[in-house]
């Protein structure tokens, strides 16, 4: 093979491989992306419908409820609530009174059934997701206010 | 007093490096032989200061000085002592400060076995290490200075969070960062030659032992990480896509794809401009995973209470690195020769096509751990991406990699005829087809995932044989290059049993158990017997008795514990596993789902994971490969050619 012919077959061959491989990242990226949507969001009907996305806040006191493996519990921004269930085992940190991340589909009837209860590893750390919801609800209260 | 001798020792610590970063690089382009020899002994300085400096916070931990501020927070009088030792990476600023440590030790290792390198070279390398760290040094002192007290000191320090009480903090970590600091030797030498013009096989051969070293470590690194999670954290899983994992998982990734094409510089003089590039990019990675960690910017189990301005800080050092490397080549670039030409169908091809999907690989394990941030900075919502858009992008690149690396091995540098290769190689594709078909059924079950899995794994291996046939009709005894190359590629064969067969065939059940109950799992049974009230030395712990059946056999008795650690605000799993060659049965406590804890019913969790560990026996592999590589005599011939040249002399 003359050295031109080996050099177009080569970029003619990283191309190819270059497509196939944005293909499946861009394929991949569009089915596997989960939103972040606060509980405010969530009361404004800006939560998607039959998607996986997540959301996030505060474990409000006094809301977790167990029966068996199923467990119940309220996300809050401190503005509007929403009710979780999830069933399975919930990680080690998760607490009334602090920050959760859940993963999973909004019911028909308002309540989220999650597939995941993101841990954390540290007491004291706050999820970023968790943190921002708090602060989109005291920023919308506080413009109500004035 | 100690801690401000350390602070003392840090300080001057970052004026050496500067000096080390400054001299001998001057020197070595004004060809100033006094201030070349400034390297060796300033790079021991830098070394000695930091070891002094770690020493002193090491001392503090040692002696429960909660009076450094650092200290305090992670450390505490009840704290077993093997713990407070290694809580000196437990936090930020500490772990950085084993960064520039370790980083410290590379440069002082190459500063002592580059003796048979010519003065300039080693006064440049040194001079580049010394800038990194002089960047390195800054980081920790003006931003995360582990020194700071507080006043008036508490008498008790906080605990160090209970999910780093465990013998993976004492090794993962420095494992990991010797991993990624290493990398800044291949970029110091990839640097050095470029500012020198001399890209050739020599500097590929120098480079190649310190780059393999430092991706044995980032292997072992990982290995660990990955280990100690599927233990310690309950969690049961060997890999999450989790931006800190993919951090360490793309200069990995890259540190591969150098590792192959430093081969093809040293032997066949190609692809230098390829490996210089990738030397930059994989240093830039272990930034960039130095960077993720330590910003908080992303949601990550390893994302610690954090500080903007040190994500900034790190970030400016990082564009500071990229960008001063790039413009370095491309103002070089154009004057590299292209090396020796070679074939369409040559190992030199096979070679390049698998740094491509490496890199292609690694590409896309950054795009999706950067994505989330793109979308956030650009204010389009918050957004997370989950581990199946990596295994459905990771998989399919990688399965092509592993069709190739039987080849590759096989094939002729320069030129080689494909009907040669088929000559050679059609029993292996026979051996795959029959494994594929054969093996699934044996394994628990046809699933075609589980069938092409197999079919590469009886592909790869049987080619490794036919490789080793075909060595040893070929004059001379096999080099260890050559045997760490088998044995490395083993160990990616055995990596893959263990991923086709725990994803597919492994078993993951919540349930709810009262004493006396019995769950059924991978052709085994749980008896759970109940649970009892202990105490450990700094914590207290509901501990589980379970027995574990098979075919009514009673095999033994596993005490999986929830252990409450600092007044009960910090509760930990420790799950019970038991461990065997062909599969992992692994019990753990959730919560107490009655108020009688000790007879009352539990949610409990137990998993089924077939040949789980070969995952790691196939890491361990691939990091022995390393090894046994590195120790070919190749790499120190110089020195012996030049310690008789200096003897003649004398």
């Amino acid at each position: 093979m003359k050295p031109r012919h080996k050099r177009i077959a080569l970029i003619v061959g990283g191309l190819a491989a270059l497509g196939v491989a944005a293909a499946f990242v861009l394929n991949a990226l569009d089915s596997n992306i989960a939103f972040f949507i606060t509980p405010s969001e969530v009361a404004a009907g800006k939560a998607p419908l039959g998607k996986t996305f997540r959301i996030g806040g505060m474990v409000k006191e006094g809301s977790l409820q167990r029966d068996n493996l199923t467990v119940s519990f309220v996300i809050t921004d401190t503005a509007r609530d929403v009710k979780v269930i999830y069933t399975g085992i919930l990680p080690d940190l998760f607490k009334e009174g602090k920050g959760a991340v859940a993963q999973g589909r909004m019911n028909p009837d308002g309540t989220f059934t999650a597939t995941e209860v993101l841990a954390k590893h540290d007491e004291n750390y706050m999820p970023p997701e968790a943190g921002h919801a708090l602060e989109q609800a005291q920023k919308a209260q506080k413009t109500l206010k004035q | 007093m100690i801690p401000e001798l350390g602070l003392f020792a840090l300080l001057l610590s970052l004026f050496a490096a500067l000096a080390l970063g400054i001299l001998p690089l001057i020197g070595a382009q004004r060809n100033i032989p006094a201030w070349m020899a400034f390297a060796r002994p300033a790079t021991s300085a830098v070394f000695l200061l930091i070891a002094v400096s770690y020493a002193c916070l090491t001392w503090a931990f040692y002696s429960n000085d909660f009076s450094v501020l650092y200290v305090a927070a992670h450390s505490n009088t009840r704290l077993p002592l093997m713990y407070r030792l290694s809580a000196v990476w437990g936090g930020h600023e500490g772990s950085l400060l084993l960064w520039v440590f370790m980083l410290a030790g590379w440069s002082l290792a190459v500063a002592r076995f580059s003796r048979q390198l010519p003065q300039a070279m080693v006064a440049r390398v040194l001079g580049v290490l010394g800038l990194v760290m002089a960047g390195m040094l800054a980081f920790v002192v003006f931003t995360s200075n582990p020194f700071d007290r507080v006043l008036p000191p508490p008498a008790e320090g906080r605990s160090l969070n209970p999910l780093l009480q465990d013998p993976g903090l004492v090794y993962h970590p420095p494992m990991l960062y010797m991993g990624y600091v290493g990398f800044s030797v291949a970029f110091a030498f990839a640097i050095s030659a470029l500012i020198a013009g001399q890209l050739d096989a020599a500097w590929a051969r120098w480079s190649r032992p310190w780059t393999t070293a430092a991706w044995i470590f980032l292997t072992l690194g990982i290995a660990l990480g990955s280990w100690w999670a599927y233990n310690e954290l309950g969690w049961g899983g060997w890999w999450f896509w989790d931006p800190v994992e993919n951090a360490s998982f793309m200069p990995w990734l890259v540190g591969a794809a150098l590792i192959h094409s430093l081969a093809v510089t040293e032997k066949r003089g190609s692809f230098k401009n390829w490996t210089v590039l990738l030397a930059i990019a994989a240093f830039s990675l272990s930034l960039l995973g130095t960077f993720l960690v330590r910003s908080g910017v992303l949601t990550s189990v390893h994302a610690f209470a954090s500080d903007p301005r040190r994500g900034i800080f790190i970030l400016m050092l990082l564009a500071i690195v990229v960008g001063s490397s790039l413009m370095l080549f491309a103002a070089r670039a154009p004057k590299v020769s292209l090396g020796g030409a070679f074939a369409l169908v040559s190992r030199e091809t096979l070679l390049l096509i698998n740094n491509v999907l490496l890199v292609v690989a690694a590409a896309s394990v950054l795009l999706g751990t950067l994505y989330p941030l793109v979308i956030d900075a650009l204010g389009l919502g918050k957004i997370s991406v989950g581990p199946p858009y990596f295994n459905a992008v990771f998989v399919p690149i990688m399965l092509p990699i592993l069709v190739l690396v039987a080849i590759g091995p096989m094939a002729r540098w320069k030129h080689d005829e494909p009907k040669a290769i088929i000559g050679k190689l059609w029993p292996a594709a026979v051996i795959a087809v029959l494994a594929g078909i054969a093996l699934p059924w044996a394994a628990g079950g046809w699933n075609g995932a589980v069938a092409l899995g197999l079919a590469l794994v009886g592909w790869m291996v049987a080619a490794l044989v036919l490789q080793a046939a075909d060595r040893f009709k070929k004059p001379g005894a096999a080099t260890p290059s050559w045997w760490g190359m088998q044995v490395a590629h083993f160990g990616l064969a055995v990596f893959v049993v263990g991923v086709t067969l725990v994803l597919n065939y492994q078993e993951e059940r919540d349930v709810r158990m009262e004493p006396g109950d019995t769950v059924n799992v991978g052709n085994h049974q749980f008896k759970f017997l109940g649970v009892r009230a202990s105490e450990g030395p700094n914590y207290q712990a509901w501990v589980g008795s379970f027995e574990l059946y098979r075919h009514g056999r009673l095999l033994r008795t596993l005490h999986p514990e929830k252990r409450n650690y600092g007044m009960g605000t910090m509760p930990m799993t420790e799950a019970a596993i038991d461990v065997g060659l062909t599969r992992d049965l692994y019990v753990s406590l959730g919560e107490p789902l009655t108020a009688d804890k000790e007879n009352g019913a539990w949610a409990v969790r137990v998993y089924f994971k077939p040949f789980v560990d070969w995952i790691w026996g196939g890491a361990l592999l691939m990091a022995l490969g390393g090894f046994i590589a590195i120790s070919d005599r190749r790499y120190r011939l110089s020195v012996k050619r030049a310690a008789a040249l200096a003897g003649a002399r004398a």
